[in-house]
């Protein structure tokens, strides 16, 4: 089988792609998870009697969803084909492992996809008896205005959002409870991403958008979603403020002396000295506004194979959300000590 | 010498003969894929079509019902994804709609038409309009229904008809849905790839009809 690989990807089969990484993920958790079925991945020793965690999506985004399964983050995942959304049968196989009695989230993001397939898999739960919740995590800014957000996607805030929607569910004893402090980090969470170079499709090698060498795609999604526009190519610092700026004129309101997590977050290819570059610009603007960063990560989570750009997400702290956000977590794509 | 009902053995057939096309036509529904979405559409297709074809060729097929079913169970367990969702749904609630059913005319193919793309815009909220596979399958269903006394083999050829109009009148829309939806007048010009797909589908039923 002959593919033009622009990418250079180091595999072996391109339409086995979600397969073999899939069970490079089971590998990765060293025996602490394991495989459910065509390709879910769940917890072993999870809490009993306890409301569970589950969250999903496409491949080809790694670490996220499924690298997101651990200790104080979600239980289980279910895991789809290379962007695409995993079936109601995954789906459901990942419901059963999870559930605990006590009913299951689902937190996923906002595509169509995935939210057509989750129904599914939770309307073939309920015919087993199996309580579902569902939390849409969209977080995406530029994908839609602040009075349509049922139409935003999800994007990197995902990582902060699973990471207290984890704690919640490591802690709480009810699923509605969990629901609702998930629904809460969502509503407090923002993301604005910037793309300078596609990924491509594994199995076609081909890029998944175009854009001109010397153009920035403001407000773009993971997978090459339209933003809101193109823009020169600039320094870090100016785009750092750029990215503040649509953040900040966002409905989540931001005032001196609020805490928040920020997360400086790469597509894939950007390197971590932009990031870090980035972050140094965009400190300072935090600042200025009496905003105060609790704690930042800069790190490749959301990522959309080899893709070039980053996303600013910040995540408003209440006292809830931020105790649960000091409890340790540990996953192959997040780890808090 | 075309058809003038079909067996389920005949259905079973066709379909197989569309799950082929499909296949084949993976590099066409993929290119359509990258004007508009993320260029993987054929690729999902394909996958979905080749799960089918495997189990209706693996058994006997029980019913008719049962034949379409098996195509829509296929799709959406190895798919994923919208279009395994949707295609999934256009199947199996079609199928349903010929529970019981030992031959496949005309008025069949418009109960399975208009009870398949009734599936896809409850469970999508798609609309003729939104730049979607609903625009070639309301169309669809709307003719078939029109030409439920006539000859299976004038329906479907009318069906096809509507069907390519359909898929042709997408090029003109702003998308509602999906990826395109992000690009506004851009996406003018470029038609659907799920309808594109659906054209696919009904033009491999009518060919298996006429020969």
């Amino acid at each position: 089988m002959s593919h033009a690989n622009s990418a250079k990807k180091i595999i072996n089969n391109p339409l086995k792609c979600a397969d073999e990484l899939f069970e490079g993920l089971v590998l990765a958790y060293d025996g602490k998870a394991r495989r459910v079925g065509t390709r879910s991945i769940v917890m072993n020793d999870l809490r009993p009697d306890a409301p569970a965690l589950l969250v999903g999506g496409g491949a080809g985004h790694e670490p996220i969803y499924h690298g997101l399964i651990g200790k104080g983050m979600a239980d289980g995942a279910a895991v789809g084909e290379i962007f695409a959304a995993p079936p109601p049968d995954i789906v459901l196989e990942a419901t059963q492992a999870v559930n605990r009695g006590k009913g299951v989230l689902f937190l996923y993001g906002n595509y169509a996809g995935d939210v057509m397939n989750f129904d599914i898999g939770a309307e073939l739960a309920a015919e087993e008896g199996i309580t579902v919740k569902t939390v849409i995590i969209n977080d995406d800014v530029c994908s839609a205005p602040p009075t349509d957000k049922g139409k935003r996607r999800g994007v990197a805030g995902l990582v902060p959002i699973t990471k207290i929607a984890g704690a919640a569910a490591a802690t709480v004893d009810s699923l509605d409870e969990l629901a609702r402090i998930a629904q809460k980090a969502v509503d407090n969470t923002r993301t604005v991403g910037v793309s300078t170079k596609p990924g491509s499709i594994p199995a076609t090698g081909k890029p998944t958008f175009e854009l001109a060498d010397d153009v920035i795609g403001l407000g773009m999604g993971i997978h090459g979603e339209k933003g809101v526009g193109l823009i020169p190519m600039c320094t870090a610092d100016e785009l750092a403020a750029k990215i503040l700026d649509l953040l900040f004129g966002d409905d989540l309101a931001l005032n001196a002396g609020d805490e928040i997590i920020f997360f400086v977050n790469s597509l894939g290819s950007t390197h971590m000295m932009e990031l870090l570059i980035l972050l140094r610009g965009a400190k300072p603007i935090l600042e200025a506004r009496g905003i105060k960063i609790h704690q930042t990560i800069v790190d490749n989570i959301v990522t959309c194979q080899e893709m070039a750009g980053v996303s600013f997400s910040i995540t408003k702290l209440d006292a809830e959300l931020k105790k649960l956000w000091d409890m340790p977590c540990e996953s192959v794509g997040y780890t808090k000590l | 010498m075309s058809k003038a009902s079909l067996s389920k053995d005949e259905v079973k057939a066709m379909l197989i003969l569309a799950c082929e096309r499909i296949i084949a036509a993976e590099p066409m529904l993929s290119e359509a894929d990258r004007n508009l979405g993320d260029g993987d559409h054929g690729l999902g297709m394909q996958r979905g079509m080749t799960a089918a074809k495997e189990k209706l060729e693996a058994a006997e097929v029980e019913s008719i019902e049962k034949a379409f079913s098996t195509v829509g169970m296929a799709m959406m367990s190895s798919m994923g994804g919208a279009s395994g969702a949707i295609f999934g749904t256009f199947f199996r609630n079609g199928g349903k709609a010929l529970a019981g059913k030992d031959s496949f005319d005309a008025a069949a193919l418009a109960a399975f038409l208009k009870a398949g793309v009734d599936g896809v815009k409850q469970r999508g909220g798609a609309a003729v309009g939104d730049k979607t596979c609903v625009d070639a399958m309301e169309p669809a269903a709307n003719k078939a229904a029109e030409v439920a006394e006539s000859s299976l083999s004038e329906a479907i050829q009318a069906v096809t008809d509507a069907t390519v109009a359909g898929k042709d009148a997408s090029k003109a829309m702003i998308a509602k849905f999906g990826r395109a939806k992000t690009l506004g007048e851009a996406c003018i010009g470029f038609p659907d790839a799920g309808a594109c797909s659906v054209v696919v589908i009904i033009e491999a039923f009518r060919d298996f009809i006429a020969a």
